[in-house]
């Protein structure tokens, strides 16, 4: 898988393993350089699965990977549908049932941040949602509340012992997912 | 020796072809400007097409498809039509060969030629379906509607691309003139120097024709700084006459393709920055933007609009003097550079566009396809212009003088890619004579063909 070249070496061993992906039917990457080079300056270390990424390889590359962390992003209006299908493949999956994962951009149609679009997609297994409306510096909080890989590598087998039909997925939700940030965001720009 | 110029829509009898309509509005003096506007429902498409021949301007018409089309979904188009869903575009290969001739009859002839825009790697089901309406003309390029828009392996997308210039070419033999424009002035929209995208469309162009079109139309993509889109139009126009001269051909300028003005005022600054550039540099056709592009899909009535004030501006221009130098910032050396590299590798066009990819001889900025190599960075500098801040393994090093910008970080890449919007919509807060409505949330700002 191609990635953007590592250009500034910040990524330290307590940083996480990031897939950044979008969906399908999604051509758009501005969006997806944009979060790379944000999570590589936090010190991550990032696979970019690019543009119009069939749910399989998808699920395939974050099976392999195993990440820490799988952060996806849709722009074109179709993130709402595809994503929920998407979780589904996601938690399906042992190894990848607690995986955080998160979805952001422009995810439907029909405006920002309605509510009962996060909701459901919280419910379906997402444990953040970044809808246009919300800021850069949210998603950044919600990556810098997870805890770094080293003692995630430790509290691992915990973590993916959870069985594919585990308790509640709003159980999971961390603390900053349901904050509101009505916010105009800078990555508007990536849309 | 003087030839008359012949208005393009008069009443003498005028050669078919979408290439001979745009030569004969150049010879008389006249800038070609053409709408992106593609609906679903074969009236309303039709009503599209009528509305765009009846501005008051010289235009040639568009039909641009729907994604599913795009992507060859065409179970999803179908499925979309039957239950009314909303498509993005016009779905050439499922509305019946019928339906589709008569959306074209006595609309599209040799005085209003009208090309189809799809935005496919992997062209040929649309080729065969445009061809089957009586449609001659299409655009794309197997570099440039595969690495940005797609994951389709590069070598698939250029076997798919020569089947579909052979089988466009093929109308030759009838007697027309099939015309094919490439799409690598654009690229990934912004922030790619243009160099490469000279560089790749020159390369789009010979592999067409190496393929057997004969009229062929290269692009070009408005950028942040008009001197320095005036040096890379001049260079492009420079290398098609030196490597395409026994071809049809012309420059096709495209309004800016990254993220527009969000106030009608600083998005028509732009599409009247952009005519004049076409007629500056000798663009014969330009692809306008809307009022409406930062926000939505443009109503056919903003694309009138747009085609109508882009022509104005085209025209005034025309009064003033025309340009006479231009500086060297050192864009031809690395286009000549770039092309030469990529040529050396082998007689065959596209199997030295895969080669030059896989060695990073061509290398676009930002571009995430596993086929390029994502070493070469790009940046906006200080200046306004576009620079490299890294060129990678093109064979480019030196080449060009000026700074060397720094690796955007992403709070400078979000400056950069907002750039022109923002200076733009400063510019209309500035003129009061401009129309300023409260700017609406921004919507896609994406490049599609």
């Amino acid at each position: 898988m191609n990635q953007l070249e590592p250009q500034r070496g910040k990524a330290e061993p307590a940083g996480l393993d990031v897939v950044v992906t979008t969906m399908a039917s999604d051509s758009h990457t501005w969006n997806l350089v944009f979060l790379q080079l944000l999570l590589e300056e936090l010190g991550h270390r990032v696979t970019n699965l690019g543009a119009c990424v069939p749910d399989e390889l998808l699920v395939s590359e974050c099976r392999r990977i195993e990440p820490d962390l799988i952060v996806l992003s849709s722009v074109n209006g179709h993130g709402y549908h595809d994503g929920l299908r998407v979780i589904q493949a996601l938690r399906a999956c042992p190894e990848l049932a607690a995986t955080p994962t998160v979805i952001g951009g422009k995810l439907g149609i029909a405006g920002s941040g309605e509510p009962d679009r996060q909701r459901s997609l919280l419910a379906a297994g997402y444990d953040g949602v970044f809808e246009e409306g919300r800021s850069v510096a949210d998603f950044r909080s919600f990556v810098g509340a997870l805890p770094p890989a080293a003692s995630r590598a430790l509290s691992a087998p915990a973590d993916r012992a959870l069985p594919a039909d585990r308790a509640l997925p709003a159980d999971r939700a961390l603390p900053t997912a349901a904050r509101t940030l009505p916010t105009a965001s800078a990555s508007g720009v990536l849309r | 020796m003087t030839v008359p110029a012949t208005a393009p829509r008069g009443d003498a009898p005028a050669t078919p072809g979408f290439g001979a309509f745009v030569a004969r509005a150049r010879a008389a003096g006249t800038l070609v400007v053409q709408p992106r506007m593609g609906m679903a429902d074969p009236l309303r498409m039709r009503d599209g097409l009528l509305a765009t021949r009846g501005a008051a301007a010289t235009t040639v018409g568009t039909i641009t498809l729907d994604s599913y089309t795009r992507t060859g979904d065409l179970a999803a188009a179908r499925s979309a039509l039957n239950e009314g869903v909303g498509l993005n575009g016009y779905p050439i290969a499922s509305h019946p060969v019928d339906v589709t001739r008569a959306v074209l009859r006595g609309v599209s002839d040799a005085r209003f030629p009208v090309q189809v825009r799809h935005g496919s790697a992997m062209p040929e089901h649309i080729i065969r379906a445009l061809l089957a309406v009586g449609l001659d003309a299409t655009e794309g390029g197997p570099v440039s509607y595969c690495l940005p828009y797609s994951r389709t392996p590069l070598s698939e997308a250029v076997a798919c691309w020569r089947r579909s210039c052979e089988l466009l070419a093929s109308l030759r033999e009838f007697g027309a003139e099939p015309h094919l424009e490439t799409f690598g002035g654009c690229l990934m929209g912004q922030l790619c120097p243009p160099s490469l995208l000279i560089a790749v469309s020159v390369l789009e162009a010979l592999f067409f024709r190496q393929h057997g079109l004969r009229s062929i139309s290269l692009s070009y993509a408005q950028q942040p700084d008009r001197v320095q889109d005036e040096e890379a139009l001049t260079v492009l126009g420079r290398l098609a006459d030196e490597l395409l001269p026994d071809v049809d051909r012309h420059l096709v300028l495209y309004a800016y393709m990254g993220v527009f003005p969000r106030t009608p005022g600083g998005a028509r600054l732009l599409l009247e920055d952009a005519a004049r550039l076409a007629v500056r540099t000798g663009a014969a056709r330009l692809i306008v933007k809307t009022t409406a592009e930062a926000h939505r899909i443009p109503t056919v009535g903003e694309n009138v609009t747009a085609l109508e004030t882009a022509a104005a501006a085209a025209a005034a221009e025309r009064l003033r003097p025309p340009l006479t130098a231009v500086p060297d910032t050192g864009i031809e050396a690395e286009a000549r550079a770039l092309i030469g590299a990529v040529l050396e590798l082998d007689t065959d066009i596209g199997r030295a566009l895969v080669r030059a990819f896989a060695a990073g001889y061509l290398d676009v900025p930002y571009c995430l396809h596993p086929d390029n190599a994502g070493r070469a960075r790009s940046s906006l500098g200080p200046d306004g212009r576009l620079h490299w801040s890294n060129v990678g393994s093109m064979p480019i090093a030196g080449l060009s003088g000026g700074p060397r910008p720094p690796i955007l970080g992403s709070a400078d890449l979000l400056g950069a890619l907002s750039h022109v919007q923002w200076s733009y919509d400063s510019r209309a807060a500035e003129t009061p004579d401009l129309d300023r409505t409260p700017a609406a949330p921004r919507e896609l700002g994406h490049t599609t063909p």
